[in-house]
């Protein structure tokens, strides 16, 4: 019977290479995601014109400045007048304007010997665009200081993205997003579709058991996904520059079991949906929203109100991005995250019982 | 031992009775047909008998085998054509046929003798997509794909629906070739002429079988004279038979309107009152197995 | 206005290299029944899209209701009624709900709207379900108001496309005895149909064989021509002859 099983793989491989454009979509999407998470976003911080207004040019101002005009994210664009800061910002001229206080030596020199002072510098800056607003003020504040009094004063969050490229960020949250996106989008539709034209009522009305079927269903849409993974990890790690540290091998793993969480997850939603557009919307409300909202891609897990931190947990995707995050931007080994592996395990092994306990070779 | 043997089975879907206690035998090399419109059962009875559904009451043998008991010998043994095209329109016309081959664990070459009658007929088009075949040819595709297996028994559901007349009659003729190979048939229409084309019939309606037996043997359960009228304006016609005395039921009929006669009814006043009418003819004529349908309904 | 409601000349549909409906003319007169009869891919149902408004001849003129089938087609949607088997009412709503709809549709007026309801549903013996759903209705009812929905805004033609598909006998004739009251009262009907026997109700029939009109007369005159006992025999007759499928 491995003939016919070959067979299956077959048609399903048809059927995908026939409907070419739903292929490169799919093809496409992570590619078209990635560029456009690692451009658009990473440049936030790019580029942000900086003016300086003193009432004395000190040795300590002139250094902090030196090191603001040395930096690629920022362009110093001279001292000015208290009064200019306004009509600059306003024009747009500038991004963000620094004021250092008059005694900025001594303040400083303070902080260093460990008094309980803070230099006064006063960060003015355009927050019609919030989040640039934001990175744009954290970064001032450790570029203006220096590394003396740095570590005093930031948390420990930006030491393993020092540069604030958010796109790191994101890579594993688009990772999550997109084997979701392929694997039980995909497969819960064509398994769906047949139920729909009909099909599905002739083979069930044979002696090939349709787990068979549907298993066959699923490599195919494993092939495309592994393409995509690929794909995925050679842009980032080439394109954006993300330093995989902790091993492309580990992340790839993880990856893999992922997908096969995805291929159950699939499955269970082409037992509950009897038509293609009900599978589109369970996928798309059902697993989508909560990846975008609580699976820490979008916002920090810890930022959210405690019931959907709770809720959080059964978000498979929270465990694999947050797995992926810590080897692939902290640099930790596959070792480190073993609890999120055993989690997803977990998870693939109920999801695809469930399904295939609920999958009935009967049409009712 | 019958081909399917069909022992009071019903099925209901929340409220509606789809299947009301059906009973009946179909032999051994039978062509044999359910007759009636949408809303029938037939469907549902396919379905039972395909095993893809389970009855609430009642049971069903199809080639020896329990419906519930022994569902998966009976789906190696049979051959299905649902009531929809249900074929992959994304694949080829042989793409199609192997797939079907592969689920049953043959090859098209160990069937191809039984299908080659039909077959042959779409093979130019082999390398067609399905979705892009004609009516009658995505047919004869479908029934290939059921014959894959060589099936002891076809339940092919409304083959024939929204098919042309020509592809229609086609079509009968291949299962009548089918008959000869031995293979048991079970079939369905909601096109009534198509009946004389059986072995023998069912006649259903909502649920209920309204009489069973050869096409033949239907039409003689006919115990009323019946006639044709016609006339130049017809639906006048139809207007005022209707309000003559001993007038059962008149209905239109093809180009004639059918007018089933009760024991008052009396000819010959009957044409004496209409000799006014404009072309007005009235002719003797056989009841068909539409007349009987109509008959069974109303009672 | 001329007896003539539908008149076509030359009337042409070509895509590509494929013409589907090549050069067919005729003329249908005010209040017949008129039987449009073809193999599955004869081209039917894209001459039957150009006569309401729906397609572009490719060249040929034809005019329905009085409005050019090439400049006019809003207009020609506007005075025609149009029923298929696939689509006719929304099940979710009730039988008045779907009436109000379709009057909405055409620009009735309220005060019309519900006259042409309440005549209607009394034509139809069914004022005591206005307020069922459709979807909780038999087939054949739903076939039957489909019918009188179709013709709410008093069309003068009503374009049938395979109206009785599945239909049991019975319903059938009651269908279409409503098509003969509707002729009578002035109506013009034209109707694709797969039952033979329907045909022999049409006053005239054409029959399309590869995008061609082959035939067009009384359903007594074509039986004559082609020495056949019934319309079954002439369709078949014609359409064995066909070159091409669907």
């Amino acid at each position: 019977m491995r003939g016919n099983f070959l067979s299956f793989v077959k048609k399903e491989s048809l059927h995908i290479l026939r409907d070419k454009r739903t292929m490169l979509v799919v093809m496409l999407i992570p590619v078209v995601l990635m560029i456009l998470f690692g451009f658009a976003i990473s440049t936030e911080v790019n580029n942000i014109n900086v003016a300086v207004v003193v009432s004395e040019r000190t040795d300590g101002i002139s250094d902090a400045v030196e090191r603001l005009a040395q930096n690629d994210y920022f362009t110093f664009k001279g001292y000015i007048s208290e009064d200019d800061i306004d009509p600059w910002l306003r024009s747009g001229k500038v991004g963000a304007v620094v004021v250092f206080a008059s005694d900025f030596d001594r303040r400083k020199e303070q902080a260093a010997q460990g008094i309980d002072t803070k230099p006064i510098i006063q960060l003015i800056v355009d927050a019609s665009n919030v989040n640039t607003a934001g990175s744009a003020t954290a970064y001032l504040q450790s570029v203006l200081l220096g590394s003396a009094s740095q570590q005093a004063m930031f948390e420990t969050r930006m030491l393993f993205n020092p540069q604030m490229k958010s796109a790191y960020n994101f890579v594993p949250g688009i990772m999550g997003l997109i084997f979701i996106l392929v694997c039980a989008m995909m497969t819960s539709v064509s398994i769906v579709r047949e139920k729909e034209v009909g099909t599905m009522e002739v083979l069930l009305v044979s002696p090939v058991r349709p787990v068979k079927i549907i298993f066959a269903k699923m490599i195919p849409y494993f092939a495309i996904s592994c393409i995509v993974l690929v794909t995925i990890l050679l842009l980032a790690r080439y394109l954006l520059g993300v330093p995989m540290t902790g091993g492309v091998w580990g992340i790839f793993s993880l990856s893999l079991l992922y997908l096969m969480l995805s291929l159950a997850l699939g499955l269970l939603v082409s037992t509950i949906a009897t038509t293609q557009m009900a599978a589109l919307l369970i996928s798309a409300m059902v697993m989508m929203m909560p990846i975008l909202m609580l699976s820490g891609m979008l916002f920090p897990i810890e930022n959210l109100p405690k019931f959907f931190r709770v809720v959080s947990n059964i978000v498979p995707a929270r465990w694999y991005i947050d797995a992926v995050r810590k080897m692939m931007i902290q640099g930790l080994p596959i070792v480190a995250v073993w609890r999120n592996c055993v989690i997803l395990l977990a998870m693939t092994v109920a999801i695809l019982g469930v399904s295939l306990k609920k999958f009935n070779d009967k049409l009712e | 031992m019958g081909a399917i043997e069909i022992d009071s089975l019903s099925k209901s879907y929340g409220n509606v009775r789809a299947l009301d206690s059906v009973s009946f035998t179909v032999e051994r090399g039978e062509l044999f047909g359910l007759i009636g419109p949408d809303g029938a059962g037939k469907t549902t009875l396919f379905r039972l008998l395909t095993t893809l559904l389970n009855a609430d009451e009642g049971s069903a043998k199809v080639d020896g085998f329990d419906i519930r008991a022994d569902y998966l010998a009976i789906r190696s043994r049979v051959g299905y054509m649902p009531g929809r095209f249900s074929l992959y329109p994304d694949l080829t016309v042989e793409e199609n046929l192997n797939f079907f081959a592969a689920l049953f664990g043959v090859t098209v070459d160990e069937s191809y003798d039984l299908i080659a009658p039909i077959y042959k007929q779409i093979e130019p088009f082999r390398k067609r997509r399905a979705g892009k075949l004609s009516g009658g040819m995505k047919q004869k595709l479908a029934l290939s794909c059921a014959l894959i297996h060589r099936p002891s028994v076809l339940f092919l559901d409304e083959p024939t629906t929204g098919v042309d007349a020509v592809s229609r009659s086609e079509f009968w003729d291949m299962l009548a070739g089918l008959k000869e190979r031995g293979i048991t048939i079970l079939v369905s229409t909601p096109y009534m002429d198509e009946a004389s084309r059986c072995d023998r019939i069912a006649l259903c309606n909502e649920g209920h079988i309204l009489g069973i037996d050869t096409p033949e043997g239907i039409v003689r359960g006919f115990d009323k004279r019946l006639y044709g009228i016609s006339a130049r304006n017809m639906f006048a016609l139809l207007e005022r038979a209707r309000r003559v005395e001993g007038v059962e039921e008149c209905y239109p009929f093809g180009e004639k309107h059918h007018l089933v006669a009760s024991e008052e009814f009396d000819i010959e006043r009957f044409k004496a009152e209409f000799s006014d009418v404009e072309d007005f003819e009235i002719v003797s004529v056989a009841p068909t197995i539409e007349d009987m349908f109509i008959k069974l309904m109303k009672r | 206005m001329s007896d003539i409601v539908i008149s076509v000349r030359d009337l042409t549909k070509r895509f590509g290299d494929f013409t589907a409906v090549d050069r067919i003319s005729f003329d249908v007169h005010r209040g017949e029944i008129f039987g449009f009869l073809g193999a599955n891919g004869a081209g039917k149902t894209t001459a039957m899209r150009m006569l309401c408004g729906l397609s572009y001849p490719t060249s040929g003129s034809g005019s329905v209701a009085g409005y050019d089938v090439r400049t006019e087609g809003e207009k020609i949607k506007r005075h025609i009624g149009y029923m298929s088997q696939r689509f006719s009412l929304y099940n979710d709503l009730t039988v008045g709900e779907n009436m109000r709809l379709f009057a909405g549709i055409y620009g009735l007026g309220a005060k019309q709207t519900e006259e042409r309801t309440v005549e209607l549903l009394d034509r139809l013996n069914f004022s005591s379900e206005r307020n069922t759903l459709v979807g909780s209705l038999p087939l054949g009812w739903k076939q039957k108001l489909s019918f009188a929905i179709a013709t709410i805004h008093r069309p003068e033609v009503v374009f049938l496309d395979e109206p009785t598909g599945g239909v049991d006998p019975v319903t059938r004739r009651q269908f279409w005895e409503l098509i003969y009251e509707a002729a009578e009262a002035g109506t013009t009907i034209f109707v694709t149909t797969h039952y033979m026997d329907e045909a022999e109700y049409c006053s005239r029939v054409s029959i399309m064989v590869d995008g061609e009109v082959r035939a067009l007369d009384t359903p007594a005159r074509l039986k004559q021509q082609f020495s056949a006992e019934s319309m079954d025999e002439v369709f078949s007759t014609l359409a064995r002859g066909a070159q091409r499928g669907e």
